[in-house]
């Protein structure tokens, strides 16, 4: 009898049939090539511009894409733009993973006192919407690419904490748990060996499904001018600089915000996968 | 339920912090410049920024409780009229999208549930997908494109002048300028219901009173009727949710096209470094959200009482 294969290789075997977990990862891998082979694959200079070439339509002297306001390269910014947009997308999930993420373990760990001061806490912070909350606090801090990168990874924290907390609170009651505890493990062993590799996998499909939300909201705060500053290329930004030029070239202006939008699907898609890949019931 | 009054605490205390993660002094924003170090005394004991935080906090808390918010540092005008009269447009535009994306969410969710798995679960599952990816501000810049730049029919920003006392909604001269935001606005909630209604229905459809109920006989339209009553409860969480996210998160939209709501004012505070209004319009949009909420919970009780957590 050939022996049965492990719990992740499954996974990835159920992710490769699934069409639309394969779109997304292929977008996905072209957009961050891209950001990473920008020097060699962006045809001009993102911060090179000239009064004479403004806003230029798509295919014009070279510019496939057009140029912007200040004469500046479309593809060229937009492929310098993923670098900053990307990043900007996944470091505060990143952040609010590691941060939101150990706290809501640790709070469905040692339950009682813990959790309830925890998740009180995170109770206040969802009772802002989002945006509002994202903006209130870059908005008071003053804005840039810090006090962006900070609000958004706030604004992520509650809900990774609290899917973070859900997941340990059902792993803390299966029977193995009680075993180890049985043999003398202590709370940070058991933790360590035990619940985070069973709660890793939840908690890896919702941070993938809350990057593409973060996509939208990072560029809507740069689109506010609140995050990343000119001349810096940034998605977001871009739309916001654009949107007084389109009277004269409306599609190149709409560009960046399909950036943004193929961007914040692809992560859609792979995430739909992947929680469909670790669904152990299908 | 009984969470609702801490939490809401809770939010005050977050708004009153704000003024306390701007950078620099909080005095510097209500102080000019070029002020001697007298006056600056004289200004810090007026409004109190020589007391302990806590006493500021609770000082700060009466006046809002007695509807004082403070006056408006770029405009001079009492906090409480700026935005009650932001909040009056954006709710014009939020009664247009809201609806709309309730309607048409709940009908493609209901639609998807009846047949899953099949092409039109797949069709509406990847639209509600694409609507909620899609960035609303994007969504308003590409409409006004096609539907003001390319095609001249419909105004690209503003609001049309209503009358303080008119409703202004039931007239094609004021209504023209509602559309564009309006569907940017309702872009993502209608994906959100969808999605969310599809996974309702199809939660209730697979419970075993169901199966009872067919064995029985019943017929089918009886049975749809009993399946969306229970989902119902799922919905209402849901809808709320999104309403206090179209409410709270509309400044992206309302920036777009110029609307001067809420959202625009939140924007014309964040510029011109206006503090009070800041906190003045954080507060009352996180307190419509947190009653909103409350609201939500206490019509799902209703609806199903075996939800009661007491």
């Amino acid at each position: 009898m050939p022996a049965s294969h492990g719990y992740w290789l499954g996974v990835w075997r159920k992710f490769c049939k699934h069409p639309g977990a394969l779109l997304g990862a292929f977008l996905l891998l072209c957009i961050v090539l891209a950001a990473v082979l920008a020097p060699w694959v962006a045809p001009f200079d993102p911060n090179q511009g000239g009064i004479i070439l403004r806003l230029k339509p798509f295919g014009y002297d070279g510019h496939l894409l057009g140029t912007d306001e200040l004469g500046r390269d479309m593809l060229s910014r937009l492929i310098y733009g993923a670098r900053v947009s990307l990043a900007m997308g996944v470091a505060p999930v990143v952040g609010a993973t590691i941060i939101g993420g150990g706290l809501g373990i640790v709070a469905g760990f040692y339950g009682k006192i813990a959790n309830g001061i925890v998740m009180r806490v995170m109770d206040v912070f969802y009772a802002f919407p989002s945006v509002l909350l994202a903006v209130a606090i870059a908005g008071a801090m003053g804005g840039g690419l810090i006090d962006g990168m900070v609000a958004l990874t706030l604004v992520f924290i509650p809900p990774m904490c609290r899917v973070a907390e859900t997941a340990t609170a059902q792993v803390r009651r299966l029977d193995f748990i009680e075993a180890a505890r049985a043999t003398g493990a202590g709370g940070w062993a058991i933790i360590r060996y035990h619940v985070i590799g069973n709660v890793l996998g939840p908690i890896l499909v919702y941070a993938s499904s809350l990057v593409s939300v973060s996509m939208l909201l990072s560029a809507g705060l740069s689109f506010l001018g609140l995050s990343v500053q000119p001349p810096t290329p940034d998605w977001g930004l871009m739309l916001s600089t654009l949107v007084q030029s389109i009277y004269v070239v409306p599609w190149v202006c709409a560009l960046p915000g399909a950036a943004i939008f193929i961007t914040s699907v692809s992560f859609s898609l792979l995430s739909n996968g992947l929680g469909e890949a670790m669904d152990v019931r299908r | 339920m009984a969470l609702a009054f801490p939490i809401a605490v809770g939010v005050s205390v977050v708004c009153f912090a704000l003024v306390y993660i701007a950078p620099g002094d909080p005095l510097e924003t209500v102080v000019p410049s070029d002020a001697t170090a007298a006056t600056i005394a004289v200004i810090k004991h007026a409004y109190g920024f020589d007391k302990p935080l806590a006493i500021q906090y609770l000082i700060w808390l009466g006046r809002v409780l007695h509807g004082n918010l403070g006056i408006s540092i770029a405009t001079n005008r009492p906090v409480s009229l700026e935005v009650g009269e932001a909040l009056v447009n954006t709710l014009r535009l939020v009664a247009l999208a809201m609806p709309a994306a309730l309607i048409i969410g709940y009908a493609m969710g209901v639609a998807a549930a009846r047949y899953p798995g099949r092409m039109l679960d797949r069709i509406v599952s990847g639209l509600a997908m694409f609507g909620i990816s899609l960035p609303n501000y994007w969504v308003g810049v590409v409409l006004v494109i096609v539907f003001a730049v390319q095609w001249p029919l419909l105004p690209a920003t503003g609001m049309a002048p209503i009358a303080p006392g008119s409703i202004g909604m039931f007239n094609w001269s004021d209504l023209r300028f509602m559309i564009l935001p309006a569907i940017s606005l309702a872009l993502i909630p209608t994906g959100i219901i969808a999605r969310s209604t599809r996974a309702a229905v199809l939660d209730v459809l697979s419970q075993d009173f169901v199966l009872t109920l067919r064995a029985k006989g019943l017929d089918e339209e009886a049975i749809t009727r009993h399946v969306l009553r229970n989902a119902l409860p799922q919905v209402i969480a849901v809808v709320a949710l999104q309403f206090g996210y179209l409410m709270g998160g509309s400044i992206l939209v309302e920036t777009v096209f110029s609307w001067p709501g809420t959202g625009y004012l939140l924007g014309y505070a964040i510029q011109n470094r206006d503090v009070p209004l800041l906190q003045g319009i954080v507060l009352v949009l996180s307190m419509i959200f947190v009653v909103t909420n409350l609201i939500a919970d206490l019509l799902q009780v209703r609806v199903d009482p075996r939800l009661r957590r007491g």
